[in-house]
């Protein structure tokens, strides 16, 4: 209990901490956003204009305290290029993001659990030996080639996927909460989520299989020392069935150091996430930060990173304390 | 150590020299060292190939990597062109060959460099501590509070595209990893009775560091450093997909699949080859990571 006391404690000053390297790593830009602005040849006295509104007239730690304060009341600033609040832009591409790693995630899980687990199983024969070439196959391959890959087999070849987009152009669905699979369900629009499945199967794929490899070595080291536990022994001793022992006892105690691993993966997916949407034209953060860093729209490029990383750290705090959920022994210390 | 010489006789005979060990040669150790790790051999060799084919690039291919041949676009792979050839009719496998070099120097840079910053730091926060070393563990955490690939994005996106700004970007990544696994070894040697013992002697800190501390430390650190060579290597991919890398016309695997992503109806050779390259490279690292985590770290002490 201590433990997670302190780290909600901490939770701030790492919030902060990862606001303000932010701030400081896009301020070390040679020349500033101005010059973007310049570049595309705004007469001198709309500069000096621009430059007042934009704070920069200000020296940099008073940027700083206006930047931190404007955070606090959820301001984020206003893109250059567009005007439009970066906050109402983040809005609006988060949730595809997040759908992504989310789907990602449960695909990484199954396959690399699964995968693991035949491998721990099958030990030393010959699919285990693929399993684990698979695995160290999966982890080398890049997201954005694996993507194409995919799209070369599904979408060229077989034509059962698109090759990108969210959702079927010019379909018509209500948004609710922004998150497609909830908005097709709560509306009952069964066509517009099934284009919503098929949109998202290969760039989840991507992601999610390569993060599979290493949750596939993971379960499988886990697993493997879990089997030469006493507790193992006893439960084939009682005459259980294979599955049994092999799911309920020894299963759960190896999905311990999987969900250590799921939390720090999750910063990957999220990378994957940023890549990958560039491949499928799917329009999330990712997406927009590559756009904004193209425009350089610092404003956007500033909040997009501050959003995903922030996502990062809650989710493994999330994980610190599902993992003291999932292990006693971890309650009492 | 006392037990030692109460039990042994002759505690003289401790210190003589194993004689087949310092007989064998630098190559039969080699071989007794991989025997059995055959998997790791092939990375080994497949790595060679790669860095061997960037720098004889220009021996090993009579097509220029840059020069546009327009009547000969989009060739599919054949006798005179193995791997076809791209939009701009450029050789691609003569663009794989030079494409090499970016992301070899960009990666294996990347990794020397983080690794001297990053274990320098950690043996500093290690064994002079204080709250210098304190301040700076905590900022290897904030760093570490990014995922990897948007850290080495963002400090792209300040200090734009070109190779020296790449490197920087993945070092900057991957210091904290270093940094945090020198620190932990470091703390636990100088708990070593040996170390306690040098320091009783009044051996200055730079001797101890130097002859107990670094050696022990060495080979953990070769094994993470391989591991984050992979790493290096997947993000300098991933930027220069993104174009946040090298500038074109430079052949670079990454921005050859970048370049020629939207091939993937009429010429999907364009695409396929340099990435595949990619995933082989980055499996041969991971394969001898594997290979050399099994020898050197039989703990597991830097997974």
């Amino acid at each position: 209990m201590k433990y997670l006391l302190t780290r909600l404690v901490w939770l701030p000053v790492v919030l902060w901490a990862v606001v303000t390297l932010t701030f400081v790593v896009l301020r070390l830009a040679p020349g500033n956003p101005l010059d973007a602005i310049a570049a595309r040849a705004i007469a001198s006295d709309q500069i000096e204009r621009v430059r007042a509104e934009w704070g920069l007239d200000q020296p940099l730690w008073q940027q700083y305290l206006v930047f931190l304060g404007g955070l606090l009341r959820g301001d984020f600033g206003v893109a250059l290029s567009s005007g439009v609040p970066v906050i109402r832009l983040l809005g609006d591409r988060l949730p595809p993001t997040i759908e992504l790693a989310l789907a990602a995630m449960i695909i990484s899980t199954v396959v690399g659990v699964g995968a693991g687990v035949i491998s721990a199983v099958a030990r030393n024969r010959w699919i285990d030996y693929s399993v684990r070439l698979l695995a160290i196959t999966g982890l080398s391959v890049p997201w954005f080639w694996l993507a194409i890959v995919l799209i070369i087999i599904f979408s060229v070849r077989l034509g059962w996927t698109p090759v990108g987009g969210r959702i079927e152009a010019g379909m018509d669905y209500q948004v609710r909460t922004g998150f497609m699979l909830i908005d097709t369900l709560l509306t009952g629009n069964w066509v517009a989520l099934g284009s919503f499945l098929r949109h998202l199967a290969l760039p989840a794929l991507a992601i999610g299989l390569t993060s599979a490899g290493f949750v596939a070595r993971v379960t499988r080291s886990a697993m493997l020392d879990v089997l030469r536990a006493d507790y193992i022994r006893t439960a084939r001793a009682k005459g259980l069935r294979d599955q049994v022992v092999v799911v309920r006892h020894a299963l759960r105690n190896a999905l311990l150091p999987v969900l250590t691993l799921q939390g720090l993966q999750f910063g990957a997916l999220l990378g994957g996430a940023v890549i990958t949407e560039v491949v499928f034209a799917w329009p999330g953060v990712g997406r927009l930060l590559l756009e904004s860093i193209q425009r350089r729209d610092y404003p956007v490029v500033q909040g997009a990173v501050i959003f995903v990383a922030l996502c990062y750290v809650l989710v493994n705090l999330a994980v610190d304390v599902l993992y003291h959920v999932v292990d006693p022994r971890l309650r009492r210390a | 150590m006392t037990e030692d010489l109460t039990t042994n006789p002759n505690p003289q005979i401790v210190s003589v020299p194993i004689p087949q060990r310092a007989q064998a040669g630098p190559g039969a150790r080699f071989i007794a060292v991989w025997r059995g790790n055959g998997l790791a051999l092939v990375g080994v060799a497949f790595l060679a190939l790669v860095v061997l084919g960037a720098v004889f690039a220009p021996i090993l291919t009579s097509y220029s990597p840059t020069k546009v041949n327009v009547r000969e676009r989009l060739k599919p792979p054949s006798l005179t062109y193995p791997m076809g050839t791209d939009e701009l009719g450029r050789d691609i496998r003569t663009r794989i060959l030079y494409g090499g070099r970016s992301i070899l120097i960009s990666s294996s840079l990347a990794t020397l460099l983080a690794l001297l910053i990053g274990t320098g730091l950690g043996v500093f926060a290690a064994y002079r501590g204080g709250w210098l070393g304190e301040l700076l563990m905590r900022l290897m955490d904030i760093v570490l509070s990014f995922p990897a690939i948007l850290l080495a994005i963002l400090v792209v996106a300040a200090l734009g595209p070109g190779l020296i700004n790449l490197v920087l970007a993945i070092t900057v990544a991957m210091v904290p990893v270093f940094a945090r696994l020198a620190r932990a070894i470091v703390l636990s040697i100088v708990e070593q009775d040996y170390v306690i013992a040098a320091k009783t002697l009044g051996l200055p800190d730079l001797v101890i560091i130097r002859s107990h501390v670094l050696p022990n430390m060495l080979p953990l650190v070769l094994v993470q450093a391989t591991g984050m060579l992979a790493v290096a290597f997947a993000t300098s991919s991933a930027l220069n997909f993104l174009g946040l890398g090298v500038v074109p016309p430079t052949p670079d695997w990454g921005l050859m699949v970048a370049e020629s992503q939207r091939l993937v109806f009429d010429a999907p050779h364009v695409p396929f080859f340099p990435g595949l390259v990619i995933t082989l490279t980055v499996m041969a690292v991971n394969v001898l990571g594997d290979g050399l985590r099994d020898r050197l770290d039989p703990m597991g002490n830097t997974r």
